[in-house]
């Protein structure tokens, strides 16, 4: 996908696969994650978005280790770490860290800021001065003080959680940073803060990000490419650019034209452009397996897209998964839009 | 809980954590506890203390009662019950901790297995638990003391192998539920190994249910071990136990009847101390959630209506004095909010001289940050407050009635038949037990008065007006059937119900997709339009706002600091705290390049007890002046509305505005204000 990067990805995840619940009915079930293929370049924030179900924490899991992938391959710094046990992953898995969606339980409250941060450098064979020494300068590079590290985490705010959080996965100076919903949690005024951060940390220091959301405005700030999932699958990926303002699937589209932007006129018309879209009600009936994903709710569907599911292909500046699409965008609606 | 301080600056009060555990400060766990340690205690000192021997036998006094020289009293060869008593209870304490031990010792490790490792564990180890639950445990215990005689810590072992399994069946749960939790996973990222994890975060968050089994598992063991010493399963005859001890006095129930009393109170008490100290950790636990949410309301109004005439001039302009070409003249305000002040029964008011008004067929938006007050004011409206929070002060006025005034029973009839309310989370609204169907018509009847089959006729016309296609489907299932769209649009059709004028609507679409929440504000829209129902929405989302909302009120820390119509507000934002929300949202139009920094508001909201006297906003306002220290009057803006801020004609006048700093700039900015 991104031939032109010249170093190895940072992070290379190849026709991924995850199903939950037994082995005996997979034949049977939909899998959460379903063929999802995707790299991130060193230093490069990839976005990936979608809705509840759509597969996007189950991606993070499943790099992370916390979630056996069904089959697929997942390298990082070109090592496969797909099915490495906890024991091996240790060496290599001071590259890869992550920040979770709640502040409130990902810390324990049981530790102080310090005994949290330090953990993960003694795990690695750091010594306790140089450790606490390190804990601290992280804690100053998030914008806390090094006084936070004796206090307990039910002593900070929510802001001031996320940024210890933050300090967390890059205390052992990570590679690959996996990001899921950061700053969902938080207040306008706060989830601001922690984006600039992030923002900061990407510039200065090379970090490559993995940005699970499923707000896209929020992916577009902090990414350079998105890539758009739905029940599994790749609906479409590419320059975030390129995603949200030319989107080439109908459900990037129907995403693009759902999120609310704070000034009324021009809400008024992303409105009407949402509903000329024709994208059916969300909770239809579920599609088959073979076919596409979205064709329930599409309104260009077609026996051709009920019955196969469409290949990515190159449109423009993006891989899309739609048929009908074409570089110059969505298909258009068959006459009637379905109920 | 939270240091609402600047968010750069750690300035944590040195609180020492080592307090008196929570049981201890209930009159439960303070009995329990302190029964028992005196117990144990006692019992395993007795060698050193006691009056007489525990075979020391003083026929002349035999079946004495309490006296100077047996405090107790004796038995029936004169032997000294308090010593016997004390003596005796070592044993029980001894062998019942070891029941506990062994049980936990199993049940816990097979927990944190099954709960790891999933099905392949779990299908074993409940397999396991159940036979052990199957087997009859006393026949088992009577079995065993067959075999191998009267050895109690044999025996008392084996009861706690067959205790395990209730062990592992209850600590299943919990420690899946503490597996569930993010700080665990962040620990496996880590690379913590398995039994670190297991040890240092799974089994500190499963302590109070450990503990509360403990307990009751010590009462259950010591009233097992009684009843075998009881039947003569007991230590050999001259040596002392609790049972066998009651059942000698069984024998002389009639000629010496007090001889059961003491022996039978102290294995009572003990029993109880162990099931009371459970019950105050357990308490402990409970306690931690948030209260229920109860109605509660002060009569006391008096000075109410006074203080109106006073504060009205430097509030909202009325909706009459609006001109007359943006609004009907026949939409005069259905809801009229005056000088609302809702507070903490002995603390600081959360929200204060909250003002507004709304009119027929239009919506009007509450917007700001969490613990800004929105959501007490909206519930404040039909008196659904949380437990001691109560109206102090100002007027609801709601069709000639003032609702702040209104006792709880005129409130009911209002609620749901005149206003109503939807939440978050739909599921909240809706009973997992029940159909839609049977939580649709029970409303319907009550409300409107119709029988079985046309109340049913109504909630398919509800669920029809409500976007639902296959109304007659929903109606046959059941909320877990339900998607969160789905959910959320039974809960509106719900609302509807009882025919209401006003639908307060609180952040009805946070917990939804983006996809999902576009269609509910459609049909939202789609309602107010087609019903003329008036809408209070409360939202944190100034897009979810921009898109529905005909009015909006900004609130700031218990404040209202702007208002207007929506789009004079947000397109043209006078207050400060508005610009800078504004700024900070990262939503642009398509076209529109995205920002390289948000703009961003130090700190976060005070909590009420630290709101100054002048602009609460002062403290991480860009443009806070000396003069912002005094209290801040509602001034006239955006024709209509309002605006709270001392500087603002200057601020527009010098075309100041809430930008993000550049590059870099605002890391050191912050840092800067740490010192």
């Amino acid at each position: 996908m991104t031939a032109e990067t010249i170093a190895p990805p940072a992070l290379e995840v190849r026709d991924l696969v995850v199903h939950y619940g037994p082995k005996r009915r997979r034949g049977r079930t939909e899998p959460a994650v379903d063929g999802v293929s995707f790299d991130i370049g060193p230093g490069e924030t990839v976005g990936l978005v979608g809705e509840s179900g759509s597969g996007k924490s189950t991606i993070g899991k499943a790099i992370l280790g916390l979630q056996p992938p069904t089959s697929g391959t997942i390298r990082l710094n070109g090592r496969d770490i797909t099915h490495m046990p906890l024991r091996e992953r240790r060496s290599v898995i001071a590259d890869l860290r992550v920040v979770f969606q709640d502040p409130y339980s990902s810390l324990n409250p049981a530790q102080t800021i310090g005994e949290t941060l330090i953990e993960p450098l003694r795990i690695l064979g750091v010594g306790k001065a140089d450790g606490w020494r390190r804990a601290g300068e992280t804690l100053w590079s998030v914008g806390l003080t090094a006084d936070a590290l004796h206090h307990y985490p039910d002593q900070f705010s929510g802001g001031q959680r996320q940024r210890i959080a933050v300090a967390r996965a890059l205390v052992c100076q990570p590679r690959v940073v996996v990001l899921d919903e950061p700053v969902s949690a938080l207040d306008l005024s706060t989830q601001a803060q922690v984006l600039n951060l992030l923002a900061d940390l990407r510039d200065q220091h090379q970090y490559s990000f993995l940005f699970v959301a499923h707000d896209l405005g929020v992916v577009r700030f902090l990414a350079q490419r998105a890539v758009v999932l739905y029940r599994g699958q790749i609906m479409e990926a590419g320059p975030v650019d390129a995603v949200t303002e030319r989107p080439k699937h109908p459900y990037t589209a129907a995403l693009t034209a759902s999120a609310p932007v704070p000034r009324p006129a021009e809400q008024a018309q992303r409105r009407e452009a949402r509903e000329a879209l024709g994208v059916g009600a969300a909770g239809a009936a579920a599609p088959s397996l073979t076919g596409c994903p979205f064709a329930t709710r599409c309104p260009a569907a077609d026996e051709l897209t009920r019955t196969e599911r469409p290949a990515l292909r190159l449109l423009g500046e993006s891989l899309v998964a739609c048929h009908h699409a074409t570089s110059d965008g969505p298909p258009e609606p068959l006459g009637a839009t379905p109920g | 809980m939270s240091i609402n301080d600047a968010d750069h600056v750690v300035t944590v009060p040195a609180v020492h954590r080592r307090r008196l555990p929570a049981f201890l400060r209930s009159p439960g766990g303070v009995f329990g506890a302190g029964w028992l340690v005196l117990v144990i205690v006692l019992s395993f000192t007795a060698g050193f203390w006691r009056p007489y021997g525990i075979n020391e036998q003083d026929l002349a006094n035999r079946f004495a009662l309490p006296g100077a020289d047996h405090w107790l009293g004796t038995d029936e060869m004169g032997r000294d019950l308090l010593s016997r008593i004390l003596t005796a209870g070592a044993q029980p304490l001894l062998t019942s901790a070891l029941t506990v031990l062994v049980a936990f010792g199993l049940g816990i490790p097979m927990a944190l297995l099954a709960a790891e490792h999933g099905p392949r564990f779990e299908r074993w180890f409940s397999r396991l638990s159940e036979i052990l639950l199957a087997l009859p445990g006393m026949i088992i215990l009577l079995a065993v003391i067959g075999a191998v005689g009267v050895r109690l810590n044999i025996v008392m072992t084996v009861l706690g192998v067959m205790i395990s399994a209730a062990v592992y069946r209850v600590m299943l749960g919990v420690a899946k539920s503490v597996r569930q939790r993010l700080y665990v996973d962040a620990a496996r990222v880590n690379g913590l190994g398995s039994l670190r994890v297991n040890v240092k975060y799974v089994v500190p968050g499963m302590a109070t249910v450990m503990a509360v089994q403990a307990a009751q598992l010590f009462g259950i063991a010591i009233l097992i071990q009684s009843g075998l010493a009881f039947m003569g399963f007991g230590p050999p005859s001259p040596q002392p136990s609790w049972g066998g001890m009651i059942g000698d006095a069984s024998q002389q129930v009639y000629n010496a009847p007090w001889l059961m009393v003491p022996t039978g109170v102290v294995l009572a008490l003990t029993v109880v101390a162990a099931n009371a100290l459970a019950d105050a950790i357990a308490g402990q636990v409970a306690g931690e959630r948030p209260v229920a949410r109860r109605r509660r309301r002060k009569a006391t109004r008096g000075g109410a209506e006074a203080r109106e005439g006073e504060t009205f001039a430097a509030d909202t302009v009325p909706a009459d004095q609006v001109p007359a070409d943006t609004v009907p003249a026949d939409r005069a305000p259905v809801l009229d909010v005056r000088d609302l002040t809702v507070a903490v029964d002995d603390g600081p008011a959360t929200v204060t001289d909250v003002s507004f008004s709304l009119r027929a067929g239009r919506v009007l938006g509450l917007v700001g940050e969490s613990g800004c007050g929105k959501t007490m004011t909206a519930r404040a409206l039909i008196g659904l407050l949380p437990d001691g929070v109560a109206v102090s002060g100002g007027s609801i006025g709601w069709q000639g009635r003032d609702l702040a005034a209104l006792p709880e029973d005129g409130l009911r009839a209002i609620r749901g038949r005149e206003i109503a309310m939807i939440s978050q989370e739909p599921m909240v609204a809706l009973d997992p037990m029940f159909s839609v169907a049977y939580q649709l018509t029970v409303p319907i009847r009550r409300f409107r008065g119709v029988g079985r089959g046309e109340a049913r006729r109504i909630a398919a016309e509800l669920l029809n007006q409500v976007g639902i296609v296959d109304a007659e489907g929903v109606l046959r299932s059941y909320p877990h059937q339900l998607s969160g769209g789905m959910a959320q649009r039974v809960a509106i059709a719900l609302a509807l119900t009882g025919r209401p004028k006003l639908l307060i609507a609180d952040e009805p679409t946070t917990a939804l997709d983006v996809t999902v929440q576009a269609e509910i504000l459609s049909l939202l829209r789609a309602l107010v339009r087609d019903t003329g129902l008036s809408v209070l929405i409360v939202s944190h989302d100034l897009g979810v706002v921009a898109d529905i909302c005909d009015d909006i009120a900004v609130m700031y820390a218990g404040q209202v600091v702007e208002s207007g119509a929506a789009a004079a507000v947000l397109d043209d934002p006078r207050m400060p705290y508005t610009m800078a929300l504004l700024a900070a949202n990262p939503h642009v139009p398509e076209g529109q390049p995205v920002p390289e920094r948000l703009a961003c508001i130090p700190g976060t909201v005070p909590p009420p007890a630290d709101w100054p006297a002048g602009c609460r906003f002062a403290d991480r306002c860009r443009f806070a002046a000396p003069e912002c220290s005094a209290p801040i009057p509602l001034f006239s803006a955006h024709e209509s509305g309002s605006v709270r801020c001392v500087r603002v004609d200057e601020i527009d006048r010098t075309h100041l505005t809430w930008e993000a700093e550049s590059l870099g700039a605002e890391e050191a900015a912050d840092t800067g204000v740490s010192s």
